[in-house]
């Protein structure tokens, strides 16, 4: 295969930081790439280099042979290199059609409606998309919205495609639709370069992969010479995954007991519509669900953030429904929340700042109406050695850290004062495996303590690995409970999608 | 060869100090081509100045007397700003709290000084306060924007002061003026070296300080700059957002009011109307320009003292129009905020060679 870009010892510092050290791989025309790395091994940094939005100190950057150097991301565009972000760019009030023109370039101030409308639902057809170009974005499940991001690259001509973590959003079922998308790409003679940290996915989709690793491409690896097992190895720097002991013999204390459950949302529709479980002393209970289907609102009423309306939480003996986030955790409710930087962290202030959040008003971390900024400062120093948080130099906010150590920030304040229910929403989203997998070692020595915990995941494997149980969410109900191990991953997604499937309860 | 505009990933500390004193100069260039035309020479003029503001006991009690309103205002304003509140009502603030301490200064029937002090400075830090609070608590409870409520309120009393001073409260020897009698001798504060120069400075620095230790030592400091930095995420840390609200713009407006306070008591000895020329809209500028910290008040209130008093000498040596000097203050303001730019985003001169 010929090459279409190539990529040789780039090199991009920041002031204090070097991202990229020493990265160089090839893309062949017609070729998925994946480029695996955990978080803060430089892939958006590469990312950001290669569509023209950073310049790299050194280092070539070749496309068809030719040396080029891009100054914005219209110049990359330009060239024929386009990324679907994580976060989409689209505008929810306006329909399909309208969202794919404002991405294209040269619209004539009359435009032909018709032809262009041929030209988007010839792509369509091609890719068998199930889109209307009519309808309003926001009226989209996350899958169809990621469609569209997809039809303005190849409006535009795009030769490669990098997709930055394109199936963080998706179902089991709408990965697979994307998979069959990308086949079709990649006969039609486009590249793509793959972002994700699924292992199953990045070795089911693969040609080759390269392994980033501190800024460096440590290695590139073709298909047939790796799986799960050497991927991690390279990337985490361990052989094996290690397979966590389920807590077999589970105490039959109900730590947690929801009651007919209903939460409304602002327009008055049912978020959760009478839900009922129990949760043990020491339990994992996994919940699984396509994003959408309760369990946000699930996570918010049990840690105080959404009002409920009808139904009560029992934690132990005491009734917690009417109350505050304060009050939730001083009843032992921790909570991971699933969008770490909006609502997790304030962003401005320093690592020993954020530390503190939940106990602020704790006697050990103040004075009177003072702050105890010695006790402050050493929490933080203890946190950051315990957890293994990597900060930036003392005082620096927040914002600037990595993804995974932002979730590890959050966690420690979390778990500091050994909550007796942790309420994690989508914990590993987004992060690479060694943290995701430090997450999870957490959770386990956590439930081995008796902290009980009520995992919501979109993962299935990771849903399938951790919990004592799964139960399964759909449009604010808990249709079903699966036993981890007895089931299988396609069983859960047909349960997902809403076939009502008792196994165990 | 290609200009482009990079975003610093860190301020940097260099650019934070330097860009305001350049921008400073370059303000001066640009006013200096003004008095260029206006057939001036501008280093004279400069000089005229600076000797003017700092160069004499009596221009330097001036530009600290100048300065002493704009401090307290400008830590009042600056405070709400932490929070991401918007407190455009400082104007406003500074007329209630100087009604709220006339009225003890004139009808209380409290004749010891440090009694009179004390109660005046009260009644000015309340009624400031829940001036203020009005717009806080429509903001808590049913989120309506600071902004306006705050502003409007400028309006309402400024023409509630003018109120009492055409009317109930008019001096009765005073000719009709719009203004209040003269505060008792124990109505006032104490002035130093033959000037104007008053302890209501004094005052503002002590609430610098006090505010530096609040923000950056307190408990309420530390959820305010989490309410600042992420409201979301205090939610979720069981801070009660709603009561913070409240209270900030309590405070914010309770020191300009103490403002009021200070320059009735201070300087004026008498309620009366226009007793505030804008300082507490220049306040705004004043806490946004500091960058929200409480000695950037107490240094960026100094350097427009200095532009006040020393814009005043400027009309009475060379004949120039009032509105010289605004243009001046105005360059000044428009390169300390373009400086801004240069602080948070660099120029990067590249190749572009394009292919493709």
């Amino acid at each position: 295969m010929p090459e279409l870009l190539q990529i040789e010892h780039i090199r991009k510092t920041f002031p204090g930081v070097i991202a990229l050290d020493d990265v160089s791989f090839t893309v062949a025309t017609g070729e998925i790439h994946t480029i695996l790395g955990e978080n803060g091994a430089g892939k958006s940094t590469l990312m950001n280099v290669l569509t023209g939005l950073y310049h790299p100190d050194s280092g070539k950057m070749c496309l068809d042979g030719t040396e080029v150097h891009f100054t914005s991301p219209r110049d990359s565009l330009a060239c024929g290199i386009g990324m679907v972000h994580q976060h989409f760019m689209l505008v929810p009030a306006h329909s399909v059609f309208e969202n794919i023109l404002l991405a294209l370039d040269k619209v004539p101030l009359l435009y032909n409606r018709k032809q262009y409308q041929q030209k988007i639902q010839k792509i369509i057809d091609t890719f068998e998309l199930d889109l209307d170009l009519d309808t309003e974005v926001w009226k989209l499940s996350i899958g169809a919205q990621q469609w569209i991001e997809l039809i303005k690259l190849l409006l535009r001509d795009c030769r490669l495609l990098i997709l930055d973590e394109p199936t963080a959003v998706l179902t089991p079922q709408e990965t697979d639709r994307l998979f069959r998308v990308l086949r079709l790409l990649q006969e039609q003679g486009k590249s793509i370069i793959f972002i994700s940290h699924k292992m199953r996915e990045v070795v089911e989709i693969s040609d080759r992969v390269t392994v980033l690793k501190k800024g460096r491409s440590i290695s590139t690896l073709d298909r047939g010479s790796f799986d799960r097992e050497i991927l991690a190895g390279l990337m985490i720097g361990q052989d094996k995954i290690p397979e966590w002991q389920k807590n077999l013999q589970m105490s039959e204390n109900i730590v947690l007991d929801i009651r007919n459950l209903s939460v409304r949302n602002d327009r008055g529709l049912a978020d959760l519509d009478q839900v009922s479980l129990q949760l043990k002393e020491g339990e994992i209970l996994g919940i699984a669900g396509i994003a959408g289907n309760g369990q946000k609102a699930l996570a918010e009423a049990l840690t105080g953030l959404k009002p409920v309306t009808r139904g009560k939480i029992f934690a132990g003996e005491v009734d917690i429904t009417h109350s505050t986030a304060r009050s939730s955790y001083i009843s032992g409710i921790a909570h991971i929340p699933e969008d770490r930087k909006s609502i997790g962290i304030a962003p401005d202030l320093d690592v020993a700042d954020n530390l503190i959040m939940k106990s602020y008003k704790n006697p050990l971390f103040r004075r009177g109406f003072f702050q105890n900024r010695g006790a402050i400062r050493r929490n933080a120093e203890d946190k950051v050695s315990r957890f293994a948080i990597k900060t930036g130099p003392d005082g620096s906010p927040v914002r600037y850290l990595s993804g995974g150590n932002i979730q590890k920030v959050i966690i420690a304040r979390e778990l500091s004062e050994n909550p007796r229910v942790l309420v994690a929403l989508y914990p590993t989203r987004g992060l690479d495996i060694g943290s995701a997998e430090y997450i999870h070692k957490v959770i386990v020595e956590g439930a081995g303590r008796g902290m009980s915990t009520i995992l919501i995941a979109e993962d299935l494997d990771e849903l399938l690995k951790l919990s004592d149980r799964i139960a399964v969410m759909f449009r604010g109900r808990i249709i079903g409970y699966a036993d981890p191990r007895r089931t299988t991953r396609e069983e859960i997604g047909l349960m997902m999608s809403g076939e009502r499937q008792d196994q165990a309860s | 060869m290609k200009l482009v505009i990079e975003r610093r990933d860190t301020s940097s500390t260099l650019m934070r100090f330097a860009a305001p004193v350049a921008s400073i100069f370059v303000a001066l260039a640009f006013a200096g081509f003004l008095l260029l035309a206006a057939g001036i020479n501008p280093l004279e003029a400069y000089r005229e100045i600076l000797i003017e503001a700092v160069g004499s006991t009596y221009g330097l009690s001036e530009t600290l007397v100048k300065a002493t309103p704009l401090i307290l205002a400008g830590l009042g304003v600056s405070i709400a700003f932490r929070m991401q509140i918007w407190n455009i009502g400082a104007e406003g603030q500074i007329y209630i709290g100087a009604m709220g301490a006339t009225w003890v200064a004139l009808f209380s029937g409290l004749e010891n000084h440090w009694m009179l002090m004390i109660t005046m400075f009260s009644a000015a830090f309340i009624c400031g306060g829940l001036w203020a609070g009005v717009a806080g608590f429509l903001r808590a409870r049913w989120s309506v924007n600071e902004v306006i409520v705050t502003l409007l309120m400028n309006y309402i009393a400024i023409l509630l002061v003018d109120y009492l001073v055409y009317g109930p409260w008019r001096d009765p020897q005073g000719f009709n003026f719009p203004l209040t009698a003269q505060f008792a001798d124990a109505a006032r504060f104490a002035s130093f070296f033959d000037t104007r120069l008053h302890s209501g400075f004094f005052l503002a620095l002590v609430f610098a300080l006090l505010l530096y230790l609040f923000m950056e030592r307190t408990v309420w400091g530390y959820q305010i700059k989490v309410i600042g930095s992420n409201p979301q995420a205090a939610r979720y840390a069981g801070m009660r957002t709603g009561q913070a609200v409240f209270w900030v713009l309590f405070l914010s407006g309770a020191i300009a009011g103490v403002a009021g306070f200070s320059e009735v008591a201070g300087l004026q000895y008498r309620l009366q109307h226009g007793l505030s020329p804008g300082y507490g809209y220049t306040a705004i500028i004043i806490a946004w320009l500091a960058r929200r910290s409480a000695i950037g008040v107490v240094i960026v209130s100094l350097l427009m003292g200095i532009l006040l008093v020393g814009g005043d000498s400027l009309q009475m040596l060379w004949q120039l129009p009032i509105a010289f000097v605004y243009a001046f203050q105005g360059l000044i303001l428009f390169f300390l905020l373009g400086s801004d730019f240069f602080i948070q985003y660099r120029l990067k001169l590249i190749r572009g060679i394009r292919h493709g």
